[in-house]
Protein backbone atom coordinates (compact mmCIF):
# COMPACT_ATOMS: atom_id res chain seq x y z
CA UNK A 1 0.00 0.00 0.00
CA UNK A 2 1.46 3.28 -0.83
CA UNK A 3 0.93 6.50 1.17
CA UNK A 4 -0.86 8.23 -0.99
CA UNK A 5 -3.91 5.25 -0.34
CA UNK A 6 -3.29 6.27 3.40
CA UNK A 7 -4.10 9.72 2.69
CA UNK A 8 -7.01 8.84 0.75
CA UNK A 9 -8.42 7.00 3.52
CA UNK A 10 -7.71 9.64 6.40
CA UNK A 11 -9.58 11.91 4.13
CA UNK A 12 -12.47 9.60 3.70
CA UNK A 13 -12.48 8.96 7.27
CA UNK A 14 -12.39 12.44 7.70
CA UNK A 15 -15.38 13.18 6.57
CA UNK A 16 -17.12 10.43 8.24
CA UNK A 17 -15.77 11.36 11.47
CA UNK A 18 -17.25 15.18 10.45
CA UNK A 19 -20.78 13.58 9.23
CA UNK A 20 -21.24 11.42 12.25
CA UNK A 21 -20.40 14.91 14.49
CA UNK A 22 -23.27 16.59 12.44
CA UNK A 23 -25.93 13.16 13.45
CA UNK A 24 -24.76 13.69 16.98
CA UNK A 25 -25.52 16.94 17.01
CA UNK A 26 -28.46 17.45 15.63
CA UNK A 27 -29.75 13.59 17.83
CA UNK A 28 -32.96 14.56 19.54
CA UNK A 29 -31.40 12.91 23.06
CA UNK A 30 -28.72 15.74 22.89
CA UNK A 31 -31.34 18.62 22.99
CA UNK A 32 -31.85 18.86 26.75
CA UNK A 33 -28.21 18.76 27.54
CA UNK A 34 -27.04 21.20 24.75
CA UNK A 35 -29.98 23.58 26.07
CA UNK A 36 -28.42 23.01 29.41
CA UNK A 37 -24.94 23.80 27.72
CA UNK A 38 -25.87 26.58 26.16
CA UNK A 39 -26.87 28.32 29.48
CA UNK A 40 -22.93 27.73 31.11
CA UNK A 41 -22.29 31.61 30.60
CA UNK A 42 -25.41 32.81 32.52
CA UNK A 43 -24.97 30.60 35.92
CA UNK A 44 -23.07 33.55 37.23
CA UNK A 45 -26.56 35.33 37.49
CA UNK A 46 -29.23 33.18 38.61
CA UNK A 47 -31.68 35.73 37.57
CA UNK A 48 -30.50 36.51 34.37
CA UNK A 49 -30.19 32.84 33.33
CA UNK A 50 -33.83 31.81 34.11
CA UNK A 51 -35.32 34.94 32.20
CA UNK A 52 -32.97 34.68 29.34
CA UNK A 53 -33.26 30.52 29.11
CA UNK A 54 -37.35 30.87 30.09
CA UNK A 55 -37.89 33.47 27.02
CA UNK A 56 -35.54 31.52 24.88
CA UNK A 57 -37.45 27.96 25.74
CA UNK A 58 -40.63 29.46 25.16
CA UNK A 59 -39.88 30.51 21.52
CA UNK A 60 -39.03 26.99 20.86
CA UNK A 61 -42.32 25.78 21.91
CA UNK A 62 -44.20 27.94 19.79
CA UNK A 63 -41.83 27.26 16.23
CA UNK B 1 -17.84 24.05 49.03
CA UNK B 2 -14.83 24.98 50.76
CA UNK B 3 -12.52 24.59 48.04
CA UNK B 4 -14.49 26.76 45.86
CA UNK B 5 -13.96 29.90 47.73
CA UNK B 6 -11.08 30.91 46.58
CA UNK B 7 -11.17 33.98 44.52
CA UNK B 8 -10.85 34.11 40.11
CA UNK B 9 -7.96 35.53 38.90
CA UNK B 10 -8.78 38.85 37.37
CA UNK B 11 -5.17 40.63 37.85
CA UNK B 12 -3.79 39.28 34.68
CA UNK B 13 -7.14 39.18 33.11
CA UNK B 14 -7.32 43.13 34.02
CA UNK B 15 -2.89 43.36 32.97
CA UNK B 16 -4.30 41.63 29.19
CA UNK B 17 -7.18 43.86 28.90
CA UNK B 18 -5.25 47.24 29.18
CA UNK B 19 -2.41 46.38 26.85
CA UNK B 20 -5.37 45.13 24.17
CA UNK B 21 -6.18 49.01 23.83
CA UNK B 22 -1.96 50.35 24.61
CA UNK B 23 -0.95 47.85 21.48
CA UNK B 24 -4.03 48.89 19.76
CA UNK B 25 -2.98 52.48 19.82
CA UNK B 26 0.27 51.44 18.83
CA UNK B 27 0.25 48.73 16.47
CA UNK B 28 -2.66 50.69 14.55
CA UNK B 29 -0.83 53.90 14.67
CA UNK B 30 1.79 52.34 13.00
CA UNK B 31 -0.37 51.19 9.98
CA UNK B 32 -1.93 54.69 9.35
CA UNK B 33 2.02 55.68 9.33
CA UNK B 34 3.11 53.38 6.64
CA UNK B 35 0.06 54.56 5.49
CA UNK B 36 1.01 57.98 5.32
CA UNK B 37 4.38 56.47 3.77
CA UNK B 38 2.57 55.81 0.67
CA UNK B 39 0.98 59.25 0.20
CA UNK B 40 4.11 61.01 0.69
CA UNK B 41 7.17 58.78 0.16
CA UNK B 42 9.43 61.03 1.71
CA UNK B 43 8.09 61.56 4.70
CA UNK B 44 10.65 60.08 6.76
CA UNK B 45 13.49 61.23 4.94
CA UNK B 46 15.50 58.05 3.98
CA UNK B 47 15.91 57.13 7.51
CA UNK B 48 16.18 53.33 7.39
CA UNK B 49 14.90 52.26 10.71
CA UNK B 50 11.52 53.66 9.33
CA UNK B 51 11.19 52.73 6.48
CA UNK B 52 8.08 50.75 4.71
CA UNK B 53 9.49 47.86 3.88
CA UNK B 54 11.02 47.89 7.85
CA UNK B 55 7.97 49.36 9.83
CA UNK B 56 5.38 47.21 7.36
CA UNK B 57 5.93 43.66 9.33
CA UNK B 58 5.70 45.55 12.56
CA UNK B 59 2.24 47.06 12.08
CA UNK B 60 1.18 43.79 11.03
CA UNK B 61 2.80 42.04 13.84
CA UNK B 62 1.89 44.24 16.80
CA UNK B 63 -2.14 44.72 15.42
CA UNK B 64 -2.34 40.37 15.00
CA UNK B 65 0.13 39.45 18.17
CA UNK B 66 -0.01 42.42 20.58
CA UNK B 67 -3.53 43.89 19.94
CA UNK B 68 -5.23 40.80 18.97
CA UNK B 69 -3.20 38.37 21.21
CA UNK B 70 -3.71 40.36 24.11
CA UNK B 71 -7.50 40.67 23.60
CA UNK B 72 -7.13 36.90 23.12
CA UNK B 73 -5.63 36.32 26.36
CA UNK B 74 -7.58 38.70 28.29
CA UNK B 75 -11.10 37.48 27.01
CA UNK B 76 -9.75 33.61 27.06
CA UNK B 77 -8.56 33.69 30.74
CA UNK B 78 -11.93 35.30 31.74
CA UNK B 79 -13.91 32.98 29.83
CA UNK B 80 -12.43 29.87 31.11
CA UNK B 81 -12.76 31.12 34.71
CA UNK B 82 -16.57 32.25 34.67
CA UNK B 83 -17.81 28.72 32.37
CA UNK B 84 -15.18 26.42 34.45
CA UNK B 85 -16.32 27.91 37.81
CA UNK B 86 -12.47 27.60 38.66
CA UNK B 87 -9.92 29.76 39.31
CA UNK B 88 -7.02 29.74 36.56
CA UNK B 89 -4.93 27.09 37.09
CA UNK B 90 -1.20 28.02 38.13
CA UNK B 91 -1.32 31.83 38.66
CA UNK B 92 2.60 32.35 38.64
CA UNK B 93 2.52 30.65 35.38
CA UNK B 94 -0.49 32.79 33.62
CA UNK B 95 1.68 35.63 35.46
CA UNK B 96 4.83 34.61 32.88
CA UNK B 97 2.34 34.36 30.10
CA UNK B 98 1.59 38.46 30.23
CA UNK B 99 5.08 39.32 30.83
CA UNK B 100 6.81 36.74 28.32
CA UNK B 101 4.39 38.03 25.77
CA UNK B 102 4.90 41.42 26.81
CA UNK B 103 8.81 40.90 25.98
CA UNK B 104 7.88 39.06 22.81
CA UNK B 105 6.07 42.36 21.61
CA UNK B 106 9.16 44.48 22.52
CA UNK B 107 11.65 42.39 20.96
CA UNK B 108 9.37 42.83 17.70
CA UNK B 109 9.29 46.28 18.61
CA UNK B 110 13.13 46.73 18.44
CA UNK B 111 14.41 43.80 15.97
CA UNK B 112 12.09 44.43 12.85
CA UNK B 113 13.05 48.51 12.51
CA UNK B 114 17.05 47.21 13.22
CA UNK B 115 16.14 44.90 9.79
CA UNK B 116 16.25 41.35 11.49
CA UNK B 117 13.80 39.30 10.14
CA UNK B 118 13.26 35.75 8.91
CA UNK B 119 11.68 37.26 5.87
CA UNK B 120 8.45 34.85 6.50
CA UNK B 121 4.78 36.96 6.21
CA UNK B 122 3.28 36.98 10.28
CA UNK B 123 6.36 35.16 10.99
CA UNK B 124 9.10 37.35 10.52
CA UNK B 125 10.91 37.35 14.46
CA UNK B 126 14.05 35.63 14.73
CA UNK B 127 14.72 32.74 15.83
CA UNK B 128 15.60 33.58 19.83
CA UNK B 129 12.14 35.89 19.76
CA UNK B 130 10.53 32.15 18.49
CA UNK B 131 12.29 30.21 21.12
CA UNK B 132 10.55 33.12 23.48
CA UNK B 133 7.21 32.62 22.08
CA UNK B 134 7.15 29.16 22.05
CA UNK B 135 7.29 28.55 25.69
CA UNK B 136 4.92 31.27 26.12
CA UNK B 137 2.42 29.85 24.24
CA UNK B 138 3.23 25.84 25.86
CA UNK B 139 2.65 28.21 29.29
CA UNK B 140 -1.05 29.77 28.30
CA UNK B 141 -1.84 26.01 26.78
CA UNK B 142 -1.08 24.91 30.42
CA UNK B 143 -2.71 27.11 31.82
CA UNK B 144 -6.02 27.05 29.91
CA UNK B 145 -6.52 23.80 29.62
CA UNK B 146 -5.37 22.86 33.80
CA UNK B 147 -8.42 25.60 34.05
CA UNK B 148 -10.58 23.28 31.50
CA UNK B 149 -8.97 19.82 33.99
CA UNK B 150 -9.63 21.33 37.23
CA UNK B 151 -13.41 22.71 36.27
CA UNK B 152 -16.56 22.06 38.85
CA UNK B 153 -18.92 22.01 36.16
CA UNK B 154 -19.31 19.08 33.59
CA UNK B 155 -19.71 20.57 30.06
CA UNK B 156 -17.14 22.52 28.39
CA UNK B 157 -18.24 25.38 26.71
CA UNK B 158 -18.50 26.03 23.59
CA UNK B 159 -16.56 29.28 23.52
CA UNK B 160 -13.89 27.39 25.31
CA UNK B 161 -13.64 24.53 22.76
CA UNK B 162 -12.91 27.29 20.22
CA UNK B 163 -10.37 29.41 22.51
CA UNK B 164 -8.78 25.17 22.85
CA UNK B 165 -8.75 24.89 19.14
CA UNK B 166 -6.91 28.29 18.55
CA UNK B 167 -4.60 27.68 20.74
CA UNK B 168 -3.85 24.03 19.86
CA UNK B 169 -3.54 25.13 16.02
CA UNK B 170 -1.15 28.05 16.78
CA UNK B 171 1.17 26.31 18.50
CA UNK B 172 1.35 23.65 15.94
CA UNK B 173 1.82 26.54 12.98
CA UNK B 174 4.16 28.25 14.81
CA UNK B 175 6.52 25.02 15.48
CA UNK B 176 6.33 23.70 12.10
CA UNK B 177 6.73 27.14 10.46
CA UNK B 178 9.27 28.53 12.58
CA UNK B 179 11.63 25.12 11.50
CA UNK B 180 14.81 27.36 10.98
CA UNK B 181 18.94 27.13 10.90
CA UNK B 182 20.54 29.56 12.89
CA UNK B 183 23.28 31.04 11.19
CA UNK B 184 24.41 33.69 14.18
CA UNK B 185 22.15 35.19 17.17
CA UNK B 186 20.19 37.49 14.54
CA UNK B 187 19.95 35.80 11.47
CA UNK B 188 18.50 32.12 10.35
CA UNK B 189 17.51 30.29 7.65
CA UNK B 190 14.19 27.96 6.49
CA UNK B 191 14.39 24.24 6.89
CA UNK B 192 12.36 23.96 3.61
CA UNK B 193 13.10 25.13 0.24
CA UNK B 194 11.64 26.08 -2.94
CA UNK B 195 7.90 25.50 -3.07
CA UNK B 196 8.17 23.70 -0.18
CA UNK B 197 9.12 26.60 2.04
CA UNK B 198 5.85 29.03 0.52
CA UNK B 199 3.78 26.08 1.25
CA UNK B 200 3.91 25.44 4.83
CA UNK B 201 4.30 29.27 4.63
CA UNK B 202 1.01 29.84 3.56
CA UNK B 203 -0.12 26.88 5.18
CA UNK B 204 1.01 28.76 8.75
CA UNK B 205 -0.14 32.02 7.10
CA UNK B 206 -4.08 31.29 6.16
CA UNK B 207 -4.33 29.57 9.24
CA UNK B 208 -3.14 32.27 11.35
CA UNK B 209 -5.89 33.90 9.85
CA UNK B 210 -8.41 30.89 10.21
CA UNK B 211 -7.08 30.02 13.81
CA UNK B 212 -5.13 32.80 15.42
CA UNK B 213 -7.86 35.41 13.71
CA UNK B 214 -10.96 33.45 13.57
CA UNK B 215 -11.39 30.42 15.73
CA UNK B 216 -10.06 32.20 19.12
CA UNK B 217 -12.42 35.73 18.03
CA UNK B 218 -15.03 33.21 17.91
CA UNK B 219 -14.97 32.00 20.94
CA UNK B 220 -14.78 35.94 22.11
CA UNK B 221 -18.18 35.53 19.76
CA UNK B 222 -19.81 32.36 21.41
CA UNK B 223 -18.97 34.20 25.09
CA UNK B 224 -19.68 37.79 24.81
CA UNK B 225 -22.60 38.06 22.60
CA UNK B 226 -24.98 35.87 24.20
CA UNK B 227 -23.44 37.86 27.69
CA UNK B 228 -23.89 41.19 26.40
CA UNK B 229 -27.36 40.20 24.56
CA UNK B 230 -28.73 38.65 27.73
CA UNK B 231 -29.78 35.58 26.03
CA UNK B 232 -28.41 32.07 25.03
CA UNK B 233 -26.49 31.53 21.72
CA UNK B 234 -29.04 30.80 19.23
CA UNK B 235 -28.03 27.20 18.15
CA UNK B 236 -25.90 25.51 20.09
CA UNK B 237 -25.85 22.20 18.23
CA UNK B 238 -25.05 24.65 15.30
CA UNK B 239 -22.19 25.79 17.31
CA UNK B 240 -20.76 22.23 17.46
CA UNK B 241 -20.94 21.67 13.80
CA UNK B 242 -19.43 25.32 13.29
CA UNK B 243 -16.59 24.00 15.49
CA UNK B 244 -15.65 20.80 13.69
CA UNK B 245 -16.34 21.87 10.43
CA UNK B 246 -13.85 25.00 10.90
CA UNK B 247 -11.30 22.99 12.53
CA UNK B 248 -11.34 19.90 9.69
CA UNK B 249 -11.45 22.64 6.34
CA UNK B 250 -9.36 25.45 7.23
CA UNK B 251 -5.95 23.26 6.94
CA UNK B 252 -6.28 23.41 3.14
CA UNK B 253 -7.22 26.76 2.44
CA UNK B 254 -3.43 27.90 1.98
CA UNK B 255 -2.80 27.47 -1.24
CA UNK B 256 -5.06 29.84 -2.41
CA UNK B 257 -1.85 32.34 -1.89
CA UNK B 258 0.02 30.43 -4.31
CA UNK B 259 -2.30 30.47 -7.78
CA UNK B 260 -0.45 30.94 -10.37
CA UNK B 261 2.89 29.96 -9.03
CA UNK B 262 5.47 27.47 -8.89
CA UNK B 263 2.95 25.46 -6.83
CA UNK B 264 1.80 22.13 -8.37
CA UNK B 265 -1.83 22.95 -10.46
CA UNK B 266 -3.71 20.48 -8.31
CA UNK B 267 -2.06 21.70 -4.65
CA UNK B 268 -3.46 25.04 -5.55
CA UNK B 269 -6.94 23.53 -6.91
CA UNK B 270 -7.24 21.83 -3.72
CA UNK B 271 -6.67 25.12 -1.96
CA UNK B 272 -9.15 27.01 -3.71
CA UNK B 273 -11.85 24.30 -3.25
CA UNK B 274 -11.82 24.12 0.25
CA UNK B 275 -11.80 27.86 0.67
CA UNK B 276 -15.07 27.72 -1.59
CA UNK B 277 -16.58 25.21 1.21
CA UNK B 278 -15.29 27.48 4.06
CA UNK B 279 -17.88 29.86 2.83
CA UNK B 280 -20.43 27.01 4.55
CA UNK B 281 -19.24 27.01 8.14
CA UNK B 282 -18.69 30.61 8.18
CA UNK B 283 -21.73 31.82 7.71
CA UNK B 284 -23.50 29.22 9.71
CA UNK B 285 -21.49 31.05 12.79
CA UNK B 286 -22.09 34.39 11.70
CA UNK B 287 -25.59 33.46 11.45
CA UNK B 288 -25.63 32.21 14.59
CA UNK B 289 -23.96 35.28 16.62
CA UNK B 290 -26.57 37.46 14.62
CA UNK B 291 -29.55 35.38 15.89
CA UNK B 292 -28.85 35.02 18.96
CA UNK B 293 -30.38 38.27 19.04
CA UNK B 294 -33.46 37.03 17.89
CA UNK B 295 -36.49 38.32 19.93
CA UNK B 296 -34.36 41.40 21.20
CA UNK B 297 -33.49 43.57 18.58
CA UNK B 298 -33.94 46.55 20.45
CA UNK B 299 -31.19 46.03 22.34
CA UNK B 300 -29.22 47.31 19.62
CA UNK B 301 -30.70 50.60 19.09
CA UNK B 302 -28.75 51.43 22.61
CA UNK B 303 -26.42 49.64 23.41
CA UNK B 304 -23.01 50.35 21.64
CA UNK B 305 -21.32 47.17 23.08
CA UNK B 306 -23.99 45.07 21.10
CA UNK B 307 -23.13 47.30 17.64
CA UNK B 308 -19.76 46.61 18.14
CA UNK B 309 -20.46 42.83 18.51
CA UNK B 310 -23.34 42.31 15.57
CA UNK B 311 -21.38 44.69 13.01
CA UNK B 312 -18.18 42.42 13.36
CA UNK B 313 -20.62 39.71 12.73
CA UNK B 314 -21.64 41.68 9.72
CA UNK B 315 -18.35 42.22 8.53
CA UNK B 316 -17.02 38.03 9.33
CA UNK B 317 -19.82 37.81 7.48
CA UNK B 318 -18.86 39.72 4.63
CA UNK B 319 -15.00 38.76 4.21
CA UNK B 320 -15.57 34.96 4.83
CA UNK B 321 -17.62 35.56 1.45
CA UNK B 322 -15.08 37.81 -0.70
CA UNK B 323 -12.02 35.60 0.92
CA UNK B 324 -13.48 32.77 -0.99
CA UNK B 325 -14.52 34.29 -3.90
CA UNK B 326 -10.94 36.04 -4.07
CA UNK B 327 -9.62 32.26 -3.84
CA UNK B 328 -10.64 31.04 -7.44
CA UNK B 329 -8.19 31.23 -10.29
CA UNK B 330 -9.58 33.34 -12.17
CA UNK B 331 -11.07 36.03 -10.07
CA UNK B 332 -7.72 35.82 -7.95
CA UNK B 333 -6.09 36.49 -11.28
CA UNK B 334 -7.11 39.65 -11.02
CA UNK B 335 -7.03 40.36 -7.29
CA UNK B 336 -3.92 38.91 -6.43
CA UNK B 337 -0.93 41.80 -5.62
CA UNK B 338 -3.13 44.28 -5.90
CA UNK B 339 -4.97 46.51 -3.06
CA UNK B 340 -7.61 44.42 -2.97
CA UNK B 341 -6.11 41.92 -0.77
CA UNK B 342 -5.33 44.64 1.46
CA UNK B 343 -9.01 45.62 1.53
CA UNK B 344 -10.07 42.16 2.21
CA UNK B 345 -7.67 41.60 5.04
CA UNK B 346 -8.69 44.83 6.54
CA UNK B 347 -12.53 44.28 6.60
CA UNK B 348 -11.99 41.12 8.81
CA UNK B 349 -8.86 42.55 10.50
CA UNK B 350 -10.51 46.04 11.59
CA UNK B 351 -14.13 44.96 10.78
CA UNK B 352 -13.97 41.58 11.93
CA UNK B 353 -11.26 40.98 14.83
CA UNK B 354 -10.76 44.50 15.81
CA UNK B 355 -14.80 44.88 16.30
CA UNK B 356 -15.44 42.22 18.40
CA UNK B 357 -12.21 42.82 20.45
CA UNK B 358 -13.09 46.49 21.62
CA UNK B 359 -16.86 45.33 22.29
CA UNK B 360 -15.45 41.94 24.44
CA UNK B 361 -13.15 44.69 26.29
CA UNK B 362 -15.78 47.26 26.62
CA UNK B 363 -17.90 44.43 28.04
CA UNK B 364 -14.88 43.79 30.74
CA UNK B 365 -13.16 46.60 31.82
CA UNK B 366 -15.79 47.98 33.73
CA UNK B 367 -16.33 44.32 35.25
CA UNK B 368 -12.05 43.89 35.86
CA UNK B 369 -12.31 47.65 37.64
CA UNK B 370 -15.29 47.31 39.71
CA UNK B 371 -17.79 49.89 38.01
CA UNK B 372 -21.21 49.63 37.28
CA UNK B 373 -20.19 50.54 33.39
CA UNK B 374 -18.27 52.43 31.35
CA UNK B 375 -17.38 55.88 32.10
CA UNK B 376 -18.73 57.35 29.20
CA UNK B 377 -21.43 54.69 27.45
CA UNK B 378 -21.76 57.55 25.24
CA UNK B 379 -18.30 57.79 23.98
CA UNK B 380 -18.57 54.02 22.92
CA UNK B 381 -21.15 54.78 20.83
CA UNK B 382 -18.95 58.14 19.38
CA UNK B 383 -16.28 55.25 18.78
CA UNK B 384 -18.35 52.53 17.41
CA UNK B 385 -19.49 55.37 14.54
CA UNK B 386 -15.92 56.97 14.15
CA UNK B 387 -14.31 52.94 13.76
CA UNK B 388 -17.65 52.02 11.31
CA UNK B 389 -16.91 54.83 9.44
CA UNK B 390 -12.97 54.99 9.49
CA UNK B 391 -13.10 50.77 8.35
CA UNK B 392 -15.94 52.03 5.54
CA UNK B 393 -13.45 54.34 3.66
CA UNK B 394 -10.42 52.10 4.21
CA UNK B 395 -12.21 49.47 2.36
CA UNK B 396 -14.12 50.92 -0.21
CA UNK B 397 -11.08 52.64 -1.30
CA UNK B 398 -8.92 50.00 -1.08
CA UNK B 399 -11.91 48.49 -3.43
CA UNK B 400 -11.60 50.48 -6.05
CA UNK B 401 -7.78 51.01 -5.78
CA UNK B 402 -7.48 47.28 -6.29
CA UNK B 403 -9.34 46.67 -9.04
CA UNK B 404 -8.14 49.34 -10.84
CA UNK B 405 -4.56 47.77 -10.47
CA UNK B 406 -5.76 44.84 -11.39
CA UNK B 407 -7.12 45.95 -14.77
CA UNK B 408 -4.24 48.39 -15.60
CA UNK B 409 -1.70 45.71 -14.87
CA UNK B 410 -3.58 43.28 -17.01
CA UNK B 411 -4.33 45.51 -20.18
CA UNK B 412 -2.39 45.08 -23.40
CA UNK B 413 -2.66 47.07 -26.81
CA UNK B 414 -3.23 44.71 -29.79
CA UNK B 415 0.32 44.12 -30.55
CA UNK B 416 0.71 42.33 -27.43
CA UNK B 417 2.55 45.48 -25.10
CA UNK B 418 1.58 45.95 -21.59
CA UNK B 419 -1.03 49.42 -21.78
CA UNK B 420 0.35 50.85 -18.69
CA UNK B 421 3.46 51.03 -17.13
CA UNK B 422 3.25 49.89 -13.68
CA UNK B 423 3.88 53.74 -12.27
CA UNK B 424 0.76 54.40 -13.88
CA UNK B 425 -1.26 52.42 -11.94
CA UNK B 426 0.61 53.67 -8.94
CA UNK B 427 -0.15 57.32 -10.01
CA UNK B 428 -3.64 56.00 -10.49
CA UNK B 429 -3.79 54.90 -6.49
CA UNK B 430 -2.94 58.33 -4.75
CA UNK B 431 -6.30 59.16 -4.42
CA UNK B 432 -7.25 55.92 -3.26
CA UNK B 433 -4.52 55.70 -0.89
CA UNK B 434 -5.26 59.34 0.35
CA UNK B 435 -9.02 58.15 1.67
CA UNK B 436 -7.66 54.94 3.24
CA UNK B 437 -5.15 56.84 4.99
CA UNK B 438 -8.24 58.79 6.36
CA UNK B 439 -10.00 55.98 7.27
CA UNK B 440 -7.15 54.32 9.30
CA UNK B 441 -7.00 57.70 10.86
CA UNK B 442 -10.22 57.30 11.85
CA UNK B 443 -10.10 54.13 13.13
CA UNK B 444 -7.12 55.02 15.35
CA UNK B 445 -9.18 58.11 17.02
CA UNK B 446 -11.61 55.37 17.98
CA UNK B 447 -8.94 53.55 19.95
CA UNK B 448 -7.81 57.11 21.88
CA UNK B 449 -11.45 57.49 22.46
CA UNK B 450 -11.53 54.15 24.21
CA UNK B 451 -8.54 54.36 25.78
CA UNK B 452 -9.84 57.86 26.93
CA UNK B 453 -12.55 56.52 28.20
CA UNK B 454 -10.70 53.09 29.71
CA UNK B 455 -8.54 55.32 31.94
CA UNK B 456 -11.32 57.57 33.47
CA UNK B 457 -12.99 53.94 34.23
CA UNK B 458 -10.03 53.11 35.80
CA UNK B 459 -9.42 55.65 37.83
CA UNK B 460 -10.26 55.26 41.48
CA UNK B 461 -11.88 51.86 40.56
CA UNK B 462 -11.75 48.51 43.06
CA UNK B 463 -9.61 45.84 41.70
CA UNK B 464 -10.50 42.96 43.85
CA UNK B 465 -10.98 39.67 42.22
CA UNK B 466 -14.77 37.89 42.35
CA UNK B 467 -14.96 35.45 44.64
CA UNK B 468 -15.61 31.51 42.24
CA UNK B 469 -18.77 30.46 41.71
CA UNK B 470 -20.27 27.44 42.94
CA UNK B 471 -21.03 24.77 40.76
CA UNK B 472 -23.89 24.94 38.84
CA UNK B 473 -25.65 22.07 41.22
CA UNK B 474 -25.32 23.61 44.49
CA UNK B 475 -27.33 26.95 43.51
CA UNK B 476 -30.15 25.06 42.89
Amino acid sequence: MDINDLRSIVTVLSFAIFIGIVWWAYGGKRKARFDEAANLPFAEDEGDRVHAGAARQEQRKTS
Amino acid sequence: MSETQSNYNYKVVRQFAVMTVIWGIVGMAMGVFIAAQLVWPDLTYGIEWLSYGRLRPLHTNAVIFAFGGCALFATSYWCVQRTCHARLFCGPLAAFTFWGWQVVILLAAITLPMGMTSGKEYAELEWPIDLLITAVWVSYAVVFFGTIAKRTVSHIYVANWFFGGFILAVALLHVVNSCEIPVSLFKSYSCYAGAQDAMVQWWYGHNAVGFFLTAGFLGMMYYFVPKQAGRPVYSYRLSVVHFWALIFTYMWAGPHHLHYTALPDWTQSVGMLFSLILLAPSWGGMINGIMTLQGAWHKLRDDPILKFLITSLSFYGMSTFEGPMMAIKTVNALSHYTDWTVGHVHSGALGWVAMVSIGSIYYLLPRLFGKPEMHSVKLITVHFWVATIGVVLYIASMWIAGVMQGLMWRAVNPDGTLTYSFVEAVKGSYPFWTIRFVGGLLFLSGMLIMAYNMFKTMAGGKTEDAPVLAPAGHHA
